[in-house]
């Protein structure tokens, strides 16, 4: 009965999908305000519905309805609940119905934070995500019923798979997509902007709350799953670029170019086409990534679900709504003029040099993903396209866009000049190139990946300290007091200097751990003393332990250094019998400075195994960094710019203006 | 009218991506053409699941088309593919062998015996060292091998219904004669 309700549920509110796209837009047209005025109910209905769907579903795995097809073959009586909350997005059903259910949140709210936005505007942009929601849940309805029966109900589930039982798939997933779905905000906003045939400040400043919250899930998102193949998947490695990882890196660029050029469009009422542009580049980007990963076009560690059909309706999907964005925008946009004119050498040129650069990121990635399905639809034979081209050319992109964001932030807008630039950046300069000959020198090592590494890493952190510094400074005539003086600075600024921290971290995190990470693969019996560095790593045996649904040989390792006890760490090879797979679970020892990271391969004759050991140092960075860029982007929100929701828009851009040139006045 | 045409570049971008992707969903990024096809089956002998006494050597195929199945009782997609094995165990021209890979004996003769033997011999490969040689990488896989031990065809994955009248019946016919 349950899951016939949570079917029935979806159907409705699919059809409130279908209601809330299209009436409100032919009554904003015909001047029907009785139409026009369904959009937020009906959208507000929508979400209802699909939130009893999805608690439908949540309920039959909850108590093992095992005559529901997806249940059946993603979940097991044995499964612990914390995954059996993981396995409802485990399989490719329930992972779209999520992707629904976030889009719905996003639609909710928007109908309650959108208060202040001018009458049509909301009710198109309402429109516009209900226009989307349309192909998503008829997607979900038509080729991917996660309430599909299985009659006769199956005895016991065939389990989840064992990879994916790990806390970090209860969070990745919905963490993830609330960012992937959150850039279908920008992109309603975008596509009412080109309808209304307004794009201005206004426009900008209520987009940008939205792509920076969308950006920071996305952001914390991408992390949680590096982590995941950090530590689950035994291989040591924290990103294979792999072709479901750059599906949403892909985003995450654009919208990183996006978040900074709209901090143009409002600050400046420039780059509107560009950011327009972006704005349904970022969310096009999204659904692109659904279909590389849904449709089994592209091979990938993540094998998830292939069939044609659904591929078939995803592509049709991205015809219509980017298809249709892209030909709208190309009908209005040319009609939006160009925006204020600046210099060569302003803040404004430093952004779009930003900008070029991470869409050019972007591309790469976008080329060396596609580029196996390109050769292979053109009958040029089966390649792949591996790490060493994303490290080579990504970088080579980066790099350069690195150096610039250093200089960005201190460059004024529309004018600046290079030599008052170059004197604030002395000591920046000075720090970087010193930190990145004396931290390899530390580490015992030089190589040229390091020291551009080490000095780009440094130069930013170095650079946002600087402007850190000038500001208080700036401002220390009028408030004396420090404390009141870093308090008077608007939380904007500092979520820019915390982001902007972190990209320096992570870095740090990236580059030190390339140069620097050892690793060892050995044949160790009991009592064998593995030595790395100066440490010692002492094989104590294995032995059998039976988790809820595994049995696992669980070895024990203890760690010395100079003959003191620094780590017990205990890596599992287990066997998960209703797969019948084998996992490897490493453990770690995570560190400031470095990890310690054990996993069993093999087991050998007389107890001896097979084992693998890494040093990782510094890791650990590399995730904080991505904390700390989340971290800004919370920040930024907290500005109480954006927490003016309920103000007029005429006096909020007024007020925006001058609060805009506090903010960003160097 | 210059100016509006560049507003069109980004839509024509997409509109080609489309086509690729269009074409993409018809492709099968999971087949990989094997680097054995056209050269010569790796030879080997192995003990065979009904007598393990008994082996079964390549050699002892010279002069005859055959087909060799690699599968394994833990494999799913193998169960998937069994009835189709055993409708083609009906027709004259097919030689199926089967290679029972990282498998014990006992599950595999258990599933043998509750769903019919298709193969004319099974030789067991326990701990993979045959499937290594041969660039087993999923199960099932089956090779199509010639007169002279020469792999001619392998599909990866399930035999289905299409592959094996459009390709390896007709294959295994003309090399038959």
């Amino acid at each position: 009965m349950i899951p016939e309700i949570g079917h029935f549920s979806l159907i409705l509110a699919f059809c409130f999908a279908i209601v809330q796209g299209t009436l409100p837009l032919i009554g904003v047209w015909q001047h029907k305000p009785m139409l026009a005025n369904v959009a937020v109910p009906a959208a507000r209905l929508q979400f209802l519905f699909i939130a009893i769907a999805f608690i439908s579903l949540d309920y039959s795995f909850y108590v093992d309805d095992f005559s529901v097809l997806y249940v059946a073959s993603t979940s097991n009586s044995q499964l612990p609940i914390m995954y059996k909350l993981a396995a409802i997005w485990g399989g490719h059903e329930g992972s779209m119905l999520l992707w629904v259910s976030m889009l719905g949140l996003w639609t909710m709210a928007v109908t309650i934070y959108a208060e202040a936005l001018p009458q049509t505007f909301k009710i198109r942009l309402i429109a516009v995500m209900g226009m989307v929601s349309i192909g998503f849940l008829a997607f979900v309805i038509f080729t991917s019923n996660p309430f599909e029966r299985l009659i006769p109900a199956a005895l016991d589930g065939r389990d989840l798979n064992p990879l994916l039982q790990d806390p970090g798939m209860v969070f990745h997933p919905p963490v993830l997509y609330m960012g992937y779905v959150g850039f279908s905000v920008a992109f309603a906003f975008a596509i009412a902007a080109l309808l209304d045939g307004k794009l201005d400040i206004t426009w900008a400043r209520w987009t940008r709350p939205w792509t920076t919250v969308a950006w920071v899930f996305l952001t914390l998102g991408i992390a949680f799953g590096s982590k995941w193949a950090y530590y689950e998947l035994g291989w040591g490695g924290w990103w294979f670029w792999d072709a479901v990882e750059n599906a949403s890196f892909m985003p995450w660029l654009v919208g990183t170019a996006l978040i900074h050029s709209l901090a143009v469009t409002e600050k400046r009422d420039a780059f509107k086409v560009w950011t327009v542009l972006l704005s349904i580049s970022a969310f096009s980007l999204s659904l692109l990534g659904t279909f590389l990963v849904r449709s089994g076009v592209l091979t990938s560690v993540h094998a998830f679900a292939t069939d044609p059909r659904r591929g078939v309706f995803i592509l049709l999907y991205l015809v219509v709504v980017i298809g249709g964005a892209l030909l709208l925008f190309a009908w209005r946009a040319p009609k939006v003029g160009l925006g204020e004119k600046f210099d060569v050498v302003s803040r404004e040129s430093m952004l779009l040099a930003n900008n070029v650069v991470l869409v050019a990121a972007a591309g790469s990635v976008l080329l060396g993903t596609m580029y196996p399905l390109l050769m292979d639809a053109l009958g040029a034979g089966k390649i792949s396209v591996g790490p060493p081209y994303f490290d080579a050319v990504f970088v080579a992109i980066m790099a350069p866009g690195l150096f610039l964001m250093g200089l960005g932030p201190l460059a004024k807008w529309k004018k600046a000049s290079l030599p008052e630039i170059g004197a604030r950046l002395k000591v920046a300069a000075v720090i970087s190139v010193i930190s990145s000959v004396l931290v390899p020198f530390i580490m015992g090592k030089m190589s040229l990946m390091v020291v551009v590494g080490v000095f780009l890493a440094f130069w930013v952190g170095s650079t946002s300290l600087i402007l850190l510094a000038n500001r208080v400074k700036s401002r220390s005539a009028a408030t004396p007091n420090l404390v009141d003086n870093l308090k008077g600075i608007p939380l904007a600024f500092y979520g820019m200097f915390i982001a902007h921290l972190g990209i320096g971290v992570f870095i740090l995190g990236v580059t030190l751990v390339k140069g620097y990470e050892s690793e060892q693969d050995l044949r160790m019996e009991i009592n064998d003393v593995a030595k790395i560095g100066n440490l010692n790593f002492t094989f104590e045996g294995t032995q059998t332990i039976k988790g809820p649904n595994y049995e696992s040989q669980q070895g024990t390792f203890t760690v010395t250094k100079n003959g003191k006890a620094v780590a017990v760490l205990h890596p599992e090879k287990r066997f998960y019998p209703v797969q019948g797979s084998v996992m490897t679970e490493a453990d770690i020892s995570p560190g400031v400075i470095k990890d310690l990271y054990v996993s069993l391969g093999e087991p050998l004759e007389k107890g001896a195994w097979s084992v693998r050991i890494y040093i990782k140092p510094f890791v650990q960075w590399i995730w904080a960094g991505a904390i700390l860029m989340a971290l800004g982007g919370f920040c930024a929100l907290a500005d109480k710019r954006y927490r003016a929701r309920n103000k007029k828009l005429s006096q909020g851009s007024k007020e925006g203006e001058q609060e805009a040139h506090e903010a960003f006045a160097s | 009218m210059k100016r509006t045409a560049k507003f069109l570049i980004p839509l024509v971008l997409f509109l080609i991506a489309v086509g690729f992707l269009f074409k993409g969903l018809f492709l099968d990024p999971h087949e990989v053409p094997s680097p054995l096809v056209g050269k010569p089956a790796p030879a080997f002998t192995a003990p065979l699941l009904s007598e393990p006494s008994k082996r079964f050597n390549t050699a002892d195929m010279k002069g005859k088309v055959w087909l060799l199945n690699v599968w394994a009782s833990w494999c799913v997609a193998c169960r998937e593919e069994h009835p189709a094995l055993m409708e083609m165990a009906k027709i004259s021209e097919i030689a199926t062998y089967g290679l029972d890979y990282k498998d014990t004996d006992a599950e595999a003769q258990a599933v043998i015996d509750a769903n019919g033997n298709p193969y004319k011999e099974i030789m067991t490969d326990a701990d993979g060292k045959i499937g290594i040689d041969y660039g087993v990488y999923g199960v099932p896989e089956t090779y199509v091998i010639d007169k002279l031990g020469i792999i001619r065809y392998k599909q990866i994955g399930p035999i289905t219904e299409q592959a094996f009248f459009s390709k390896i019946l007709p294959l295994v016919k003309a090399l038959q004669t």
